[in-house]
């Protein structure tokens, strides 16, 4: 099933085009891998699906984006209704110099999701436990999230971003500024959080890509060249492009 | 390698020891004016911290004060007449002291002698009628002589202290009845025109009230200013020009200020002249694009990946800012702010003009009483031609000086104690 669907997206930064005409179905609870060469639009795009393009005063998006029957590139939309609902990770770990607990809580709190001390402290665990944390900082939660390692901090940043059970997760190069152990736990998590969310991820390894996803689009200067099953694009691509970016000749 | 380049590496070498060399040269000039800056204060401006008396014994006799009864009540030693009791303190020092010298003998304590005499006894009734000792403060031309501060070798014409009276402090001096110690009063008293009993209390507390007048002005306008400017405007003409003049506003002299404060607070809105209350709104003028510039670099500082953050978990953008970018960037924007207080501390010329120079002999108890304050003291007490105020002004910038020092200290305190380190 459909859960976001992008139609002719196009974006502009003043007046540089940084996305040509991106169409796109993303499926519900499956991972989706962006991949291609920098600066090829893939960010870019993944911040139109919650918006976080809002916070650059230069950029303008145009097209269709739609969450379910929700279209997300309107002005009407509440973005921070939208936000609750698709979380995001971002490529450099960005814990609140704050507790890892109120790391976690931060997130109920604004949305109001806990009534009482032991819900708040039933969904802080539940988060934490979900990214594979708990154990590791059960007995810290009260010292601050910045004092963790990077691998450490990145499934902090996680768990935060599903403490608000959003139906999306969107991350932005998760693992580029971790350790080849840290990447993998993370992977792993990546796999266990699918069965509940969907998961769109900007990789710039296309060993990840193939690792993780189920399906893969591959962007080059601005332009969805090639979207469909990850088994295909990496063993059998129809574009002559994505042929080369996969097998390392350019990118 | 060939003879070219082992000269060139030479020449190169050779560059930076010299460059090194007028660095240390620079850093001792500047260390050296420091310390005969130092130097000079202090050296002239410890004695102000002592203080001399002069110790006789008093008889309070009850005829000569006019009192009358056996049982006068406090009221009455209020109303008593202490001239002549004073007189004759003062007289006892010279057993056979020449008719028409006597002045020249009241000379050698301050003018509040009579005074002092009264207060005695009002804190000790049970005195009345008893011969008790003691100390009266000593005129400011004896309290130089005594530090040694004053010359004794001019002609007497010449002289504030006569021959008679230098004999007389000899005398006293030999039998111990001189006394210096810690000088409380410079702390306690008001301004005088008499040196040896003027104080920076009024003009302290002149001070204190100001920057509290200023600060309370200038930290939140400027503060929600800079959060506006920073986190909430659009990015355009507009506000670039606001910005340019706040960099502008940052620089110009505070003389300005003053006759804003004299023309608009005064004038306009007819605030009370010469008061902290007046005096702080228009250091708050100064001090405001200080403290906007420094909350503005220090919400700066906050990384972005922070705000980022915050918006992607759903926050708004007014919880973005006050849940996460103010308090981290707090610790600037506060070391900031004593920095720009600091500075107003310093401030004169604006008090000038809106009337802080005048003479005040109260302390103020609010922000509304007249008021010197702490640079302005130091101006009128340098324009003073006793030699009793020289040590006065050395002594008033130590502890500007000293003020200035701790709010700087504070300011780093701040800074490092409470800056939160991320990744």
């Amino acid at each position: 099933m459909n859960k976001i669907t992008a139609r002719d997206v196009n974006v502009f930064y003043g007046s540089k085009q940084a996305l040509f005409d991106v169409s796109i179905n993303i499926q519900e609870k499956e991972v989706t891998a962006l991949i291609g060469p920098s600066g090829c639009g893939k960010s870019t795009f993944l911040r139109c699906m919650n918006r976080m393009n809002d916070v650059i005063d230069i950029c303008r998006v145009e097209g269709s984006i739609k969450m379910d029957d929700l279209e997300l590139n309107s002005n009407k939309l509440d973005v921070v209704r939208l936000r609750e609902n698709v979380g995001m990770v971002f490529q450099k770990p960005n814990p609140f110099p704050k507790t890892i607990y109120e790391n976690i809580a931060y997130g109920p709190t604004i949305h109001g999701l806990a009534q009482s001390k032991e819900e708040m402290d039933q969904i802080v665990e539940t988060s934490l436990k979900k990214a594979a944390l708990w154990n590791e900082v059960k007995d810290r939660l009260d010292e601050i999230g910045t004092g963790l390692s990077g691998g450490q901090q990145q499934r902090l940043c996680i768990a935060r971003a599903i403490s608000v059970s959003p139906e999306v997760i969107l991350m932005d190069e998760p693992c580029s500024a971790l350790d080849p152990i840290a990447t993998a736990q993370i992977e792993e998590l990546i796999d266990d959080l699918k069965k509940e969310h969907t998961i769109v991820i900007v990789t710039h390894s296309m060993s990840q890509a193939a690792r993780v996803s189920q399906k893969t689009g591959f962007f080059h200067l601005g332009k969805l060249i090639e979207f469909g099953e990850t088994e295909k694009i990496f063993k059998n691509p129809d574009n002559q492009q994505t042929q080369d970016y996969i097998t390392g000749r350019f990118g | 390698m060939t003879e070219a380049k082992a000269q060139l590496l030479r020449k190169r070498y050779n560059a930076e020891r010299r460059f090194k060399l007028y660095g240390q040269i620079a850093i001792a000039l500047a260390l050296m004016f420091l310390a005969v800056f130092m130097y000079k204060i202090f050296s002239k401006g410890y004695t102000a911290f002592q203080k001399t008396w002069i110790q006789t014994e008093v008889h309070y006799d009850q005829e000569l004060m006019l009192i009358e009864g056996s049982n006068p009540t406090l009221q009455d030693l209020e109303d008593a007449d202490y001239y002549d009791v004073a007189y004759q303190a003062m007289t006892r020092l010279d057993p056979n002291l020449p008719e028409e010298l006597d002045r020249q003998l009241i000379q050698l304590v301050a003018y509040s002698y009579e005074k002092e005499v009264k207060e005695l006894l009002l804190d000790n009734p049970d005195y009345l009628g008893k011969i008790v000792p003691i100390r009266l403060t000593a005129s400011d031309d004896l309290d130089q002589v005594h530090k040694g501060n004053y010359p004794r070798d001019i002609p007497e014409e010449d002289r504030r202290v006569n021959d008679y009276q230098l004999k007389i402090y000899d005398m006293l001096n030999e039998r111990g009845d001189i006394i210096s110690k810690f000088n409380f009063s410079f702390f306690t008293n008001p301004d005088s025109r008499e040196a040896e009993l003027a104080g920076i209390a009024s003009s302290f507390m002149g001070t204190v009230f100001s920057i509290l007048v200023c600060l309370i002005f200038s930290f939140p306008i400027a503060v929600l200013a800079a959060i506006y400017l920073e986190e909430f405007a659009p990015k355009n003409k507009f506000t670039d020009f606001i910005e340019v003049n706040i960099n502008n506003l940052a620089a110009v002299p505070s003389i300005v200020f003053g006759l804003l404060g004299l023309g608009v607070l005064l004038a306009v809105f007819n605030l009370p002249r010469s008061t902290p209350l007046v005096g702080g709104i228009t250091l708050s003028l100064m001090t405001l694009p200080t403290i906007i510039i420094a909350a503005r670099a220090s919400l700066k500082a906050v990384p972005p990946s922070i705000r980022e953050a915050a918006l992607a978990m759903g926050a708004s953008n007014m919880q973005t800012t006050m849940h996460h970018t103010v308090p981290l960037s707090m610790p600037g924007t506060l070391s900031g702010t004593i920095i720009g207080l600091a500075q107003a501390l310093g401030e004169t010329a604006p008090l000038i003009l809106i009337g802080m120079v005048a003479f005040v002999n109260t302390i103020p108890g609010t922000p509304v009483d007249p008021a010197a304050s702490l640079p302005v003291q130091i101006y009128i007490w340098s324009e003073s031609a006793e030699r009793g105020f020289v040590e006065k002004v050395s002594a008033c910038i130590m502890v500007l000086l000293a003020f200035l020092i701790l709010m700087n200290l504070a300011a780093q305190v701040v800074r490092h104690k409470f800056e939160k380190k991320w990744s």
